[in-house]
């Protein structure tokens, strides 16, 4: 009797000592970090961090800043393009790649090619392959169409576009790889069972393959959504954020005024406001995927 | 015992060596041919004169780009030997805060307070009485430079200030010349505003803007006049679509554009592409108004290192920079002007020999960078990388916004 039972904290003692280090960078870098930036973007800091308290004025001045508004506005045509775009593209190409077709490891390393590349290369080969002087408009009008005229990189009103053209280069091929190996778990009978019953391929893949394909498609959403969040160095390489400041992003606004314009509070700010963002779309999606009983 | 001897004789060598060597890192921002050709002089100086070695830490893509980098590394305990800022506020807070070595011994031992004309220069370096930075060259901004090969190709006279350049525009054009050079980078669309409002209005005017920070002249009919003069700009460089300063040089130095306005530094271009003051271009200082320069410039910066050698081989660095020699030879090929007021400058050109009668007389202002913080000036030049890029902004617009922001300054 005297044996009493183990006490749950020393179960598995092994396993906890080894996701202290961790637990701990969990703790302190990730939770603690953003705590004492959120804390430090109420305070008037300048180049270094300094605790006099302004109250919201940091937030005043960042939503009264047009940049600010540009960036929150070009964000959402990029994130919003991006995930439709490459979604879809990403869908299409793997379902394409998944039609036993020849030379498949061929084409799948060509697709996926680009997403070995960083993003300042792909910045700096789409700035040059938009340049109207060099790039594709000049090769179309050197073939004899004189009025062609594509130069999205100069102008503002479509520059997000021509960036955006270079991100889903560079990040659909990732994508499909991700799909073709969702279509690979599934299982053959399925097919075999659709075409039994004379169901059309398009529709297969739409009712029946797309849902049984939900997990792949939530990692993939979480994969895009965070690229797209923290979007930076494909700006800083392509456009630097012109022209004018058609391009600018949350990140580069942050990074600019925390370093460039030696105003802590104001890019502490920005990132917090960047944080919420995240959380407003990670919190109910956690909920619906964690929370209550599980589907399925 | 081979081992023991070795190291024995090692050992006597260094001693025979005489002080300790140092590796000294130098970052800078001067990366383009003429700024090139200048700090390997300064490499040169400390490589000969001391037993010190000149590590070059070079960081491309102008200052907005190179600070960041500078501050992240002393900030984060991985200072440089010595960095450039331009001097006034930019370094303020790293020297406040105690992470900026303290210069006052070199500077008195050398008489800095005698030696550097005009004084403003040490003034922006002080920091309660005590000196933190070594002035290394007087820039200013206020040039307009003009390319005479476009001109005779448009077959009319080259310009003499800032209105014959506006009327000659059109001419330019039919020529199929861009009129007006400038890079598509903030900080050299709100410099040449500024430049603007130093040479076309009295200088109370900036003095008010800018030291005072009185929103209402901002928002006054006189800069009123100077937005729709830098909307003229903006009509003028629609077409030059270059970002770096030295491309847009290089646009007049070709002649495929008729002038920029740009700070003294573009003198180094027109030096290392062979090219004569007054015969092959023109240098207008003040726009060819008011004969007026603003002295700012850059300046060394020396971060507070552990290593007691390294600190030591910093203040030989120090004092080195100001040696009239090393501002002579640095000076001539960076187009800049010497600090020192009693250095011989024959070797200078048509356009420094302008620049420095100027300063002579005294006429001079101080830099933006003295008188507004980095927080500040970003906000400014955002304002003017928008107002450039896109049309659709009116000079009222602009003006509102700019009046906004000297109200907000600190």
């Amino acid at each position: 009797m005297a044996a009493s039972r183990p006490s749950t904290l020393l179960r598995n003692l092994n396993a906890k000592i080894a996701a202290i280090p961790m637990i701990l960078t969990a703790l302190v870098v990730f939770t603690g970090g953003t705590i004492w930036t959120v804390a430090y973007s109420f305070t008037k800091s300048g180049l270094l961090p300094r605790w006099n308290f302004v109250g919201l004025d940091q937030y005043e001045r960042l939503w009264g800043s047009r940049r600010w508004m540009v960036s929150i506005e070009n964000l959402f045509i990029y994130g919003a393009c991006m995930l439709v775009f490459s979604f879809v593209i990403g869908f299409i190409l793997a379902a394409l790649m998944d039609q036993k077709i020849r030379f498949e490891n061929t084409f799948r390393t060509i697709i996926l090619y680009p997403f070995a590349l960083s993003f300042i290369v792909t910045g700096l080969v789409w700035q040059w392959l938009l340049n109207p002087d060099l790039g594709i408009a000049s090769v179309i009008r050197a073939m004899g169409w004189e009025s062609f005229d594509f130069d999205p990189l100069y102008n503002a009103q479509i520059a997000i576009y021509g960036v955006l053209i270079a991100g889903l280069w560079q990040g659909t091929g990732l994508i499909m790889v991700l799909m073709l190996a969702g279509l690979r778990g599934i299982d053959q009978d399925i097919w075999k069972a659709s075409r039994v019953d004379g169901i059309p391929a398009w529709k297969t893949y739409i009712f029946i393959i797309i849902p049984m394909m939900r997990p792949i498609f939530i990692t993939t959403l979480v994969i895009v959504a965070s690229g797209i969040v923290k979007v930076y160095d494909l700006i800083v390489a392509q456009t630097g954020g012109g022209p004018g400041i058609a391009t600018e992003m949350p990140a580069k606004y942050v990074y600019d005024y925390m370093f460039g314009g030696q105003n802590l509070g104001q890019g502490f700010a920005a990132s917090t406001m960047m944080l919420l963002a995240v959380l407003i779309v990670v919190i109910p999606w956690a909920m619906l995927e964690f929370g209550g009983k599980k589907r399925g | 015992m081979k081992k023991l001897t070795i190291l024995s004789a090692t050992t006597a060598l260094t001693l025979a060596g005489g002080a300790y060597a140092a590796d000294l890192e130098v970052t800078h921002w001067w990366t383009s041919g003429g700024e090139a050709a200048a700090v390997a002089e300064l490499a040169k100086a400390l490589n000969e004169k001391t037993e010190h070695n000149w590590v070059d830490g070079a960081i491309a893509g102008s200052g907005g780009t190179a600070r960041p980098i500078m501050i992240s590394r002393i900030t984060g305990g991985d200072p440089m030997a010595a960095t450039q800022f331009n001097h006034g506020r930019q370094a303020e807070e790293l020297v406040e805060a105690g992470l900026m070595r303290d210069l006052t011994d070199i500077a008195e031992a050398n008489n800095w307070r005698e030696v550097i004309n005009p004084p403003s220069l040490l003034d922006a370096c002080t920091v309660d009485g005590k000196v933190y930075c070594a002035p290394l060259n007087i820039h200013s901004w206020q040039w307009l430079w003009l390319s005479h090969k476009a001109y005779e190709d448009a077959g009319i006279p080259v310009p003499t200030n800032w209105d014959e350049f506006v009327a000659a525009a059109p001419k330019l054009e039919e020529a199929g010349k861009v009129p007006m050079a400038m890079g598509q980078q903030g900080w050299q669309q709100s410099g040449a505003f500024n430049v603007m409002i130093i040479s076309l209005l009295p200088k109370e005017i900036y003095l008010s803007v800018y030291q005072d920070k009185d929103a209402e002249v901002a928002a006054g009919p006189e800069v009123a006049r100077i937005f729709k003069a830098a909307a003229d700009a903006r009509a003028m460089s629609a077409d030059s679509n270059v970002q770096d300063w030295n491309q847009a040089t290089n646009m007049v130095i070709t002649g495929q554009a008729g002038g920029q306005i740009m700070g003294d530094w573009a003198q180094g271009e027109f030096q290392v592409a062979g090219m004569t003051a007054g015969e092959d271009y023109t240098c207008l200082p003040g726009l060819g108004v008011n004969q007026t320069l603003q002295a700012g410039g850059d300046a060394f910066y020396f971060p507070v290192l552990s290593d007691d050698e390294a600190t030591e081989a910093q203040g030989e660095l120090a004092q080195l920079l100001l040696t009239p020699e090393v501002q002579v030879a640095f000076n001539l090929k960076k187009g800049s002007l010497p600090v020192r007021g009693d250095v011989d400058l024959d070797a200078a050109n048509d356009c420094m020999k302008k620049g420095l009668e100027i300063l002579a007389s005294g006429d001079s202002l101080p830099d933006v960078n003295q008188l507004i913080s980095s927080d500040t000036r970003t906000q400014i030049e955002e304002l003017f990388v928008e107002f450039f890029a896109d049309s659709s902004i009116t000079p009222e617009d602009a003006q509102a916004r700019f009046a906004d922001i000297i109200g907000d300054a600190d």
